[in-house]
């Protein structure tokens, strides 16, 4: 890799092809979310599994670096502010971050001046509900979970929830995470201190 | 004297169970009182004599662009279907059946010609005139009275695509109320193609405190450099130099060029342009790293050449602030508004805007330029706003402390030669002066002591 196209440094593989192929691939999830699909095969499911078990276990225990190793160097966490995610190139998103933008969270929650983390949020992240589907690519596969995030801060305690979309791929005997998406099922309402990764 | 009745507080006292606040006491020249921000019955006074005695901003014109559109909202805490009828007027109707006072739509957003309540089946039609009641000779009355027809705000306004309501009669017109307001709202939507934006999606944020303290903050350039310290960090962790971002706060923003002004009626605005290089393409040089930012500039300036600066800058932040009061603060290439929900709760919508280019001004780089938009104001909810809103449940929290009352805006004041005031009255300060605070709660003061008459309308 060039170093000036080092996804960290810069962002040139957000391009108009990689946003095309996320609306096509993101925005009707009845296109991948169908039982014929769907994978049966009981030991790639527990792959999966395990793969969102130790991201929950990551998150939950704040270790970033771990984390962000988990997803591909041109990856993509994204929350969107519409149902299926709409067409980010045209609407805001609640949160859309590539890897260089997904550094700079990670780097502002440990600056110690990310007022709306000092105190850091306690979480649990359970997940749930993991069905894995094929795409067309391979070594690609789609996961769809569920999840529960228990928030304890300031005094209070509340539940995140909805459902992910994990694009994984297969990469040196195991996975790598290219696009998250976080779909909250209040994804369209006044959200308060929306500051943790999901 | 039974336990559910207050006794009198002695003169001059504030005492917590005093039925009636002396706003004179409350708000005075360099502080106000801390129940401003936490009586629940100044926060009930609030939703009508601010939100509803004064224009107060309901939706924009983009958000229902064909006859029948519609988007719920509240004026203060009234339930509102704001609709472009199917005759083409904008009216704000209330979200209320006339008949049991069932809300009507429970959609965010829409388009209908009609309303039917879910509750008995009364229908309206989107200009608020009851249509139809089921079996209607059970009822004696004549359905035609107009004491039927749905409550609406009687007086709706828009200005340049925002589109406000008001319940008073007496009220001046908008333009009156708004006043020089109007000038930098001119120049921001003038700086796109056609002059006119669209709504393009939102970030909606919630916090746990007072409305009133997001309207202190919206001129606010004391906090940028505590409360935004991590983001200013963030913003030129890859810069060579750092400048990016909001960096121009640092070092002393006392001396720099950018102001603020308090325009009259509670509007004031923050005017940071002068601290950035009047050329093209200054503008798009502070931005901090987006995503997509280096493929899609390189693609305007593929396409455009030597214009593509004028492009860039329209992806890139518009260093002002204008507060329109109560709850319309334009700023960046947002549009927040700001809700009450209660005295300690308050949901504040930063509206995306999108640029449109129907006469190809921009060359075919338009998506491109919103691609880029919409990755820009992403920013700072995800990284500013989030600190801020930490900062505003703090206050509240920091506010029960009963004994300690006050809550100061005195940064600037007593000053010599500080403060200018020109012969409108229009006032200009540093940015970091808290005179702006000053002068628009007095204008709060002035409107929670008058004795507005606010009336609905119906249609005859």
């Amino acid at each position: 890799m060039r170093p000036e196209r080092d996804p960290s440094l810069s962002s040139w593989y957000v391009d108009e092809t990689y946003y095309g192929t996320l609306v096509k691939d993101f925005s009707d999830f009845s296109n991948w979310q169908r039982d014929e699909l769907a994978v049966a095969d009981p030991a790639l499911r527990d792959r999966c599994r395990a793969l969102l078990e130790r991201e929950a276990r990551l998150l939950d225990q704040g270790q970033l670096d771990e984390w962000l190793a988990l997803y591909a160097p041109e990856c993509l966490y994204w929350v969107p502010g519409t149902p299926g995610g709409g067409d980010p190139r045209r609407e805001v998103a609640i949160v859309f971050d590539d890897r260089r933008q997904l550094e700079s969270r990670i780097f502002r929650l440990r600056t110690g001046y990310a007022w709306s983390q000092v105190p850091q949020s306690r979480t649990v992240h359970v997940v749930s509900n993991v069905e894995v589907f094929r795409t067309a690519e391979a070594s690609v596969w789609m996961i769809r979970s569920t999840f529960l995030v228990s928030e304890f801060r300031a005094q209070q305690s509340r539940i995140l929830s909805g459902w992910c979309a994990h694009r994984v791929s297969e990469h040196a005997g195991g996975w790598e995470i290219r696009v998250k998406q976080v779909n909250l099922i209040d994804f369209d309402q006044s959200l308060r201190n929306l500051s943790i990764l999901l | 004297m039974s336990k559910l009745e207050q006794p009198a507080a002695p003169p001059g006292t504030l005492d917590e169970a005093a039925p009636r606040r002396n706003l004179d006491v409350l708000v005075q020249e360099d502080r106000v009182h801390r129940l401003i921000y936490t009586d629940p019955g100044i926060f009930a006074e609030e939703m009508t004599k601010v939100f509803g005695g004064i224009w107060v901003y309901l939706a924009h014109e983009s958000q229902i662009p064909r006859n029948d559109d519609f988007v719920t909202t509240r004026l203060g805490l009234r339930p509102i279907i704001v609709v472009r009828d199917s005759a083409g007027g904008i009216r704000a109707l209330y979200n209320r059946c006339t008949h049991r006072g069932t809300t009507l739509c429970r959609h965010e957003r829409g388009s209908a010609k009609a309303f039917q309540c879910p509750y008995h089946g009364w229908t309206y039609l989107n200009s608020g005139k009851l249509s139809g009641v089921p079996w209607p000779d059970g009822y004696a009355c004549d359905f035609k009275d107009a004491q039927f027809n749905l409550a609406q705000v009687p007086r709706v306004e828009s200005y340049r695509g925002f589109i406000f309501g008001t319940l008073n009669a007496d009220a001046p017109s908008l333009a009156e109320h708004l006043g020089p307001v109007t000038q930098p709202i001119d120049e921001w939507l003038d700086r796109h193609p056609g002059g006119r934006v669209v709504f393009a999606g939102a970030n909606r944020l919630k916090y746990q405190g007072n409305w009133k303290l997001a309207y202190d903050n919206s001129c606010d350039g004391y906090h940028v450099v505590f409360s935004h310290r991590s983001l200013l960090e963030m913003e030129n962790r890859l810069a060579d130099e750092s400048k990016k971002g909001m960096s121009f706060y640092r070092s002393k923003p006392d001396d720099a060029p950018m102001y603020c002004r308090y325009f009259g009626n509670g509007h004031h605005f923050k005017d940071k342009r002068p601290n950035v290089e009047q050329r093209p393409g200054a503008l798009w040089e502070i931005e901090g790293a987006h995503p997509g930012m280096e493929y899609f500039e390189n693609e305007i300036r593929q396409r455009l050449g030597d214009k593509a600066n004028r492009a860039l800058d329209l992806a890139a932040s518009e260093p002002v602030n204008i507060n329109v009061f109560p709850n319309l603060l334009i700023l960046g290439n947002h549009v927040q508004v700001i809700e009450p929900i209660a005295v300690n709760e308050t949901n504040l919508v930063w509206h995306g805007t999108a640029v449109i280019d129907e006469a190809g001004e921009l060359e075919g780089a338009v998506d491109a330029v919103n691609a880029l938009r919409m990755r820009t104001m992403e920013s700072f909810p995800n990284f500013g706003e989030v600190d801020d809103a930490a900062n505003f449940e703090e206050i509240q929290r920091g506010l029960a402390a009963i004994e300690d009352e006050w809550v100061y805006m005195h940064r600037g004041m007593d000053i010599p030669g500080r403060i200018k005031v020109d012969e409108n009255g229009v006032i200009t300060a540093p940015a970091t002066d808290e005179v702006f605070m000053r002068e628009y709660i007095k204008e709060w003061r002035r409107i929670m002591q008058s004795r507005p008459a606010l009336r609905v309308r119906r249609e005859p």
